[in-house]
């Protein structure tokens, strides 16, 4: 199913819904970025919709550097988005690991995690420059949409999402340092 | 046999129409709404773009039952739909809708995430707390008409809002509530993506969703044109009514906090239910 006959394609970066990911930021990213829904920026024109919920977005928005900790529950809400999805790394934490990347427990940028497509450096950006980058994501997106799948392995029609396992069974958040 | 075919294109106008009607009202809210913050807002075919794309998304679910339930919260919607447009029982009417919300709170209830529970939860008494007006306006529509048919009251000599007036004024919130307008968007929201994470639908995503977003385009639709039959004898009042009532229920959105939903409940089954009980025993004493 899910699929449109051709006239009904419209592109679909006209509607890109945001949701954002706070890895180990210093919420300098995160003010600017909810500046962004303020009037003054107004994202809404572009359609973007800041959504709390990653099974209903196309963008993942990403602050801060990727540590031993979060590293597994960045993967985690990346893999709950519908493809096709993009990645944007917003700040110079996000993008390298920024001042925090010599640390002991960081990993580095959002890279070392999830593919990302788009990086939008500063400390922290200005919200023009992370709407210009949000903007440019879409466009990724329909790209990705034009042609799917490319070096990657197809997918049944449905994908059931497998029910999460019992607490204890579930591995340890420090599995992934070792 | 002409009567048949008339009665099929009928079907299908409605099928096709009703949801382009909900999701341009949908998009002349943001519109609004954007305006009403001094802000630019979305281009007007927004929900339009919006629909398509969840529609080419990737089919992920939680289970299968799911997507049963968000196809016949769809189903039940359309079918509402057909029904009111060839002028059917209202009665019946009730039932079929209430199925179709009944299906929304069993697709949210038959995942394990507590939000999507907190979401049904509330949805279920949300329906409680409307239910009640709709059946007395349904009475209403009796008292006035001789009769349950919606048709009815199309061969009125006058309005049913002339007869009716304080059971408009209890519709038009119950339809607040079906729209999802503050303060009762307490189940999911249009606004507030982030709070309690968008409630019954959290757990449905790409085409899904998009099934139970066309699914509101329908709700959205079918309650533009039922209030409009407050003035269905003349054609200019009832939509001049229906207008009136969408525009108003956007200032409110933008006036009003979310509330609780036992403030809901409360500010229902008090005020609401006390103006539709008042037009009944008035209606019956006169």
């Amino acid at each position: 199913m899910a699929t449109l006959p051709a006239p009904l394609s419209i592109p679909p970066d006209r509607s890109p819904w945001v949701v954002h990911f706070n890895c180990n930021s210093c919420n300098g990213c995160d003010i600017e970025f909810l500046a962004c829904l303020t009037p003054l920026y107004d994202v809404e024109r572009f359609g973007i919709l800041h959504i709390g919920n990653p099974k209903h977005a196309d963008v993942l928005v990403v602050t801060g550097s990727v540590n031993h900790r979060n590293a597994r529950v960045l993967r985690n809400v990346y893999d709950q988005m519908p493809s096709p999805k993009v990645v944007v790394a917003l700040g110079v934490c996000a993008s390298t690991g920024g001042i925090f990347r010599e640390c002991y427990n960081v990993l580095g940028g959002v890279h070392t995690v999830v593919p990302v497509d788009v990086y939008v450096p500063g400390c922290p950006p200005k919200p023009e420059a992370m709407i210009d980058g949000i903007v440019q994501a879409a466009q990724i997106l329909r790209d990705k949409r034009a042609h799917p799948r490319d070096g990657q392995a197809a997918i049944t029609p449905i994908t059931l999402v497998p029910q999460p396992a019992p607490a204890a069974a579930a591995p340890a958040q420090e599995a992934v340092h070792a | 046999m002409t009567s048949y075919a008339r009665l099929i294109v009928e079907i299908l106008a409605v099928i096709i129409g009703a949801p382009i009607l909900g999701a341009f009202l949908m998009g002349v809210d943001r519109k609004i709404t954007a305006r009403m913050q001094s802000r630019q807002g979305p281009p007007l075919l927004q929900p339009f773009y919006d629909l398509i794309k969840l529609f080419r998304k990737d089919a992920i679910a939680v289970n299968r039952i799911q997507i049963v339930y968000a196809y016949l919260h769809l189903a039940f919607m359309v079918l509402a739909c057909v029904l009111f447009v060839l002028g059917q029982d209202s009665l019946m009417l009730l039932f079929v809708l209430a199925f179709s919300t009944l299906s929304l709170v069993m697709g949210g209830m038959c995942v394990r995430s507590p939000y999507s529970r907190i979401g049904s939860q509330r949805e279920i008494i949300m329906m409680v707390a409307y239910e009640p007006i709709l059946i007395l306006m349904v009475v209403g529509y009796y008292l006035t008409n001789g009769s349950f048919t919606i048709s009815d009251a199309f061969h009125s000599s006058k309005p049913l809002i002339q007869t009716l007036p304080l059971l408009f004024i209890a519709f038009v919130m119950v339809v607040a509530v079906k729209w999802q307008k503050s303060p009762f968007d307490l189940a999911t929201s249009h606004h507030a993506h982030q709070e309690i994470v968008k409630g019954i639908t959290i757990e449905y995503s790409g085409p899904y969703l998009g099934v139970i977003e066309l699914a509101h385009c329908y709700e959205v639709a079918l309650f533009f044109v039922w209030i409009g039959l407050f003035g269905a004898t003349h054609w200019l009042l009832g939509a001049a009514l229906a207008v009136a009532a969408f525009f108003m229920a956007i200032v409110m959105d933008n006036l009003m906090a979310r509330l609780t939903t036992m403030w809901m409940f409360r500010f229902m089954w008090t005020i609401a239910l006390g103006l539709a009980m008042t037009n009944i025993l008035w209606l019956y004493v006169k």
